[in-house]
């Protein structure tokens, strides 16, 4: 099995691995309690934070690890709008957030506040000037983008929307999720949200990371632990784990990263030349390394993905028949792109060319098959 | 939600075919659609009724990839959409 789908989750690094059942031995205890082997896993917990800091270019202080990347987008936004509930109510988002992102804004709405969705243009990005000035008007209390769209790869302009917002005085929080790990970290941001299987940590690890200065207050009911901003007990082998992935990947991340992305422009430009009717999606430069997605005319998508399978390849799928919710993808529908016929290949660290050129070969007749069956002909 | 090609133009014109893929999903509308825009003459509207929610972001994307042009959506009163393309070619 081809596996394609890195963007869901990356497998788990081997040092990673190695880290957690080394971990589970000297970890295990309560980094809350003074006595020794509570001392040692205090010891291993800070340590990691500190590591991780480091490659996210924050204070270990600044960062909070949570129980996977949708809490700390949950907590990122609420507590930030929580905290900067005197000075408003209005949260300004990308259309194309992650669901983590847009189900908290929609938890603010419910409750009273107010959400102002900022478009993308047909590569998925935002317009810097559309969202500094939905950031500038009114009373807005907390800005969100992420730093590459999760479906179509297109980066963010979150430098330009940082400048925005830092002019604005409102807080802006990154969703790096499919970037820590494998390019910098954009500057600017006040609150940062990440996922540690996205880099090929274990799940069970996310990052929440909160600028010293911003203003930002549980919404959860009160606790202790890490710096009173997540509640329970902390998985500290899991985050050791964490920490070492994320150092190991980081480390090589500017040579694989440039690695992936010579894959990704091939399947971009291979595609195109031997699939017809096909629409390759997204921003062809300004990208995330790994990520290439396309959508193919008079094709059903759950259709393709059981036919790559099949052949052994795992990818996925923004078409609405593979979606629990039976709606195409909301980052597709923003973009006005193709819907249907969707699949997104996110290339994992490691993944061969050779994978990559069998993917190829296959997928013109796994397609033209699929479009003979549902009766179109060529 | 971006809608490709849309513009008023040949918003009053009445359809010359009317194509029912309401209940169906995506991508039967569109295919249907491409099966018989060219049983209407060039200029021509078709309307498919549609209420896939694939469709009301689909039908706008075939047209641009197409170079048909996208005239309108409208609402149905039942649900759904009629969705007006003008055969272009």
């Amino acid at each position: 099995m081809a596996y394609f789908d890195a963007a869901s989750t990356e497998p788990l690094h081997p040092q990673a691995r190695e880290a957690l059942i080394e971990a589970l031995d000297a970890g295990w205890a309560d980094p809350a309690r003074l006595y020794g082997p509570a001392r040692r896993a205090r010891m291993l917990l800070e340590q990691a934070r500190a590591e991780v800091a480091e490659v996210i270019g924050a204070r270990p202080d600044e960062v909070s690890f949570t129980a996977s990347g949708t809490q700390a987008a949950h907590l990122g936004v609420l507590g930030a709008l929580l905290g900067r509930r005197r000075a408003g109510r209005r949260l300004v988002v990308s259309a194309v957030e992650h669901s983590a992102v847009l189900h908290a804004a929609a938890l603010h709405e419910r409750d009273g506040g107010t959400v102002e969705t900022v478009g993308v243009n047909r590569a998925g990005a935002v317009d810097p000037a559309a969202f500094g000035a939905a950031v500038g008007a009114g009373d807005t209390a907390l800005a969100c983008l992420q730093s590459a769209n999760h479906e179509v790869g297109t980066l963010q302009p979150v430098a330009e929307a940082a400048a925005a917002c830092a002019e604005a005085g409102v807080p802006l929080l990154v969703d790096a999720a499919q970037t820590v790990g494998r390019a910098p970290v954009p500057a600017g941001w006040s609150v940062l949200a990440a996922s540690a299987h996205k880099w090929g940590g274990p799940a069970g690890v996310g990052v929440l990371a909160v600028r010293k200065g911003v203003r930002w207050r549980s919404p959860l009911p009160e606790d202790d632990r890490e710096r009173r901003r997540v509640p329970g007990f902390e998985n500290v082998p899991a985050i050791i784990a964490a920490a070492v992935a994320l150092r190991a990947v980081a480390a090589d991340a500017a040579r694989e990263s440039a690695r992936l992305s010579a894959l990704v422009d091939r399947i971009r430009s291979e595609v195109r030349r031997t699939v017809p009717d096909v629409e390759v999606i997204g921003d062809p430069v300004a990208r995330a390394p790994h990520i290439v997605t396309f959508s193919c005319l008079y094709v059903d998508g759950e259709a393709l993905l059981t036919e790559l399978d099949r052949a052994g390849f795992a990818v996925s799928s923004g078409s609405s028949c593979t979606a629990s919710t039976l709606r195409p993808s909301h980052v597709l529908e923003a973009m006005g792109v193709l819907t249907h016929g969707n699949l997104r290949v996110s290339l994992p660290r490691g993944a061969s060319a050779a994978d990559v050129d069998r993917f190829l070969a296959v997928l013109p007749d796994v397609v033209k098959r699929i479009r003979e069956d549902a009766g179109m002909q060529p | 939600m971006t809608a490709g090609q849309t513009t008023a133009e040949g918003a009053g014109q009445p359809p010359a075919l009317t194509i029912d893929a309401l209940g169906k999903k995506c991508p039967i509308p569109i295919i249907m659609l491409a099966q018989q825009i060219n049983d209407v003459p060039r200029e021509a509207i078709v309307s498919v009724l549609a209420d896939d929610p694939a469709a009301f972001t689909d039908i706008p994307a075939w047209c641009r990839l197409k170079s048909h042009h996208h005239v309108a959506s409208h609402e149905l009163p039942s649900g759904g959409w009629a969705i007006h393309v003008r055969r272009n070619y």
